[in-house]
């Protein structure tokens, strides 16, 4: 997979909860449908506002709570990573094992505003506004995390190795 | 240098004589929970999996089935664990919130690793268990291949003395902890100290189980009398305790005196930095009240609930609804008159599910409503609307409220003189 990424960035605050990105609602249907309540408090309508490709930042403690695959509604919606200033390390790792990348960027809140594109590279550490200019350090991928992410999350690579069947269900 | 009780877990269960802070190592897990959760969105049966004696399957968090969705996760359970020979299969009837299930059939056992995709797995941390939540790509992964991989974070531990006063439980240990130093974001949870031999094993588990609203990756307490007794009515297999060193490295120690706590009650949207002395809050018309989960639905939650209601009435308008931690909580409370002295005060008694808990069944909340619960989160839109006020407090603040109509101190309400 690429190791630098750059998309339009969408900014939410701190301790963003999963019960704010895959509420208790949203469980009872299909993940397709389940990713149009993304946010459905937070941002109302932002789901028909996200394109592939763009990139979401959040501040501290970002995915706060539940177990929630959010990362699967993320891909849904074509959200190509994820940059906070801090992750709460069960949604961090829900993102990595779903494919999703996440990267931590101390200081990404305030460097960002909505609209503006990030460049960023998961192995070198680091994050960029294209509009300011300003680079941040982040914490670099380790290679087993790339690893995962290479293979599209856990579920693919458990199917490559054998243990699961390589079903079209396994994205 | 010495280690934390976290430390010594993942050292021996990656195979090392010792890990430290930021060191990341690949262990063996002991036992794998699954739900039915699961099982109803995104099951894929494996080919083949690690072992079958280090699973088990528990259905909870919607049960009996409200969504066709989930009533199609039933038979995918069963036929995963006929297939594989799954002994430790809970289904409905004798299922319950999986930590409640966990804890009464010894699967959370001291120095060993318990993974399941539920965020408050932390709740094994009551027995010295490194458990926590995984989500389920990963819960899947160790299915098949009874590994993964932690990063050690650094630990706080919080060293307990004295002895909690009447009405104040577990759940109120923990929300004074929260409330004083807010989240612990990345970092591990340590409880110890002289004071320790007084917190009973039920406000341990709240304890443990709620490591998880303040962001911590495990939340463990040690081995001590209380916990060995306990062990010896629920596991016959011999165990190794994880003791933290004293020359363990923290990356902070924080002295609890629990003589000195009271009764509190945290505001709506969030745990860390938001909860008050109960004695403190304004007047507060409730609702509904809630006591449930994994957190506060077990037998001694239920206890504290009847013995307060009984005899006097919910408020008119107000809902009280008690749903049990699991099927052998609810048979025990049964027995016990429990559920008669909560039935004739007007409590609805559910059966044991996660249900409102969630904001997926049994009892969520409308737009304006206030919710005053003895459960886990308090977060905008977790129990229902996003326009519903959640007050978190413990089961007999709940209990107390629901008579009272409005939020009220357990301490000097009515009912408490039998407690």
């Amino acid at each position: 997979m690429e190791q630098q990424l750059q998309g339009r960035v969408w900014v939410v605050g701190d301790s963003v909860t999963t019960d704010a990105m895959y509420p208790g609602f949203a469980m009872k249907l299909p993940p397709e449908q389940a990713a149009k309540h993304v946010f459905y408090e937070l941002r109302p309508g932002w789901t028909e506002q996200v394109a592939p490709g763009e990139i979401v930042v959040a501040g501290r403690n970002f995915g706060l709570g539940s177990s929630r695959p959010v990362a699967t509604l993320f891909r849904y919606l074509g959200v190509r990573a994820l940059v906070a200033e801090e992750f709460n390390s069960l949604f961090l790792r829900n993102c990595i094992n779903f494919g999703l990348p996440a990267l931590t960027a101390p200081g990404v809140t305030g460097a960002f505003t909505d609209g503006d594109t990030a460049r960023l590279h998961l192995t070198e550490g680091w994050c960029e506004n294209t509009r300011t200019g300003v680079r941040l350090a982040a914490e670099p991928l380790p290679a087993f995390v790339l690893d995962i992410l290479e293979a599209g999350g856990l579920l693919p690579k458990l199917a490559k190795e054998g243990y699961l069947p390589a079903a079209e269900g396994v994205r | 240098m010495g280690m934390t009780m976290i430390e010594k877990i993942l050292a021996r269960s990656a195979g090392l004589a010792e890990v430290h802070t930021g060191q990341t190592v690949v262990c063996d897990v002991d036992m794998t929970v699954l739900i039915d959760l699961q099982f109803a969105t995104g099951w894929i049966q494996p080919l083949r999996i690690n072992d079958p004696d280090k699973v088990a399957v528990i259905m909870d968090h919607a049960v009996p089935a409200p969504t066709v969705q989930d009533a199609e996760g039933g038979p995918r359970a069963r036929t995963f664990a006929r297939d594989f020979g799954i002994s430790r299969f809970y289904d409905v009837g004798r299922h319950g919130i999986c930590h409640q299930v966990i804890a009464e059939n010894g699967l959370a056992r001291p120095g060993e690793i318990l993974a399941c995709t539920d965020s408050h797995t932390c709740a094994g941390g009551a027995y010295n268990t490194a458990a926590r939540g995984l989500g389920p790509a990963e819960v899947f992964s160790i299915l098949c291949t009874g590994k993964t991989w932690f990063t050690v974070a650094p630990t706080i531990r919080y060293e307990l003395t004295g002895h909690a006063p009447p009405f104040v439980s577990g759940k109120d240990i923990f929300l004074y902890i929260a409330g004083t130093y807010g989240d612990a974001t990345n970092h591990n949870l340590e409880y110890g100290g002289p004071g320790l031999a007084t917190v009973a094993m039920h406000d341990r588990r709240t304890i443990a189980t709620q490591g998880a609203e303040v962001s911590a990756d495990f939340s463990t307490f040690g081995v001590d009398a209380v916990l060995r007794e306990w062990l010896a009515e629920h596991t016959d297999r011999p165990y190794t305790p994880a003791d933290a060193d004293p020359d363990a490295d923290y990356a902070a120690v924080r002295e609890i005196d629990l003589s000195a706590l009271e009764p509190y009650v945290a505001r709506p949207g969030r745990v860390s930095h938001n909860s008050f002395p109960v004695s403190e809050l304004e007047h507060r018309a409730v609702d509904q009240c809630f006591i449930g989960s994994c957190a506060n639905g077990q037998l001694e939650d239920l206890r504290i609930a009847a013995d307060i209601v009984r005899g006097h009435q919910v408020a008119p308008g107000v809902r009280l609804l008690i749903t049990p931690a699991s099927q052998r909580v609810y048979r025990d409370a049964l027995r016990l008159g429990y559920l008669e002295a909560l039935a004739d005060a007007g409590a609805v008694v559910t059966n044991s599910t996660c249900g409102a808990c969630f904001g997926y069944h049994m009892g969520v909340v409308g737009a304006g409503e206030v919710c005053l619960t003895a459960s886990t989160r308090n977060f905008k839109g977790r129990m229902g609307s996003p326009d519903a006020e959640i007050y978190l407090a413990s089961p007999a603040t709940v209990a107390a409220s629901a008579l009272a109509g409005h939020i009220v101190d357990p301490r000097t309400a009515a009912g408490s003189e039998r407690v």
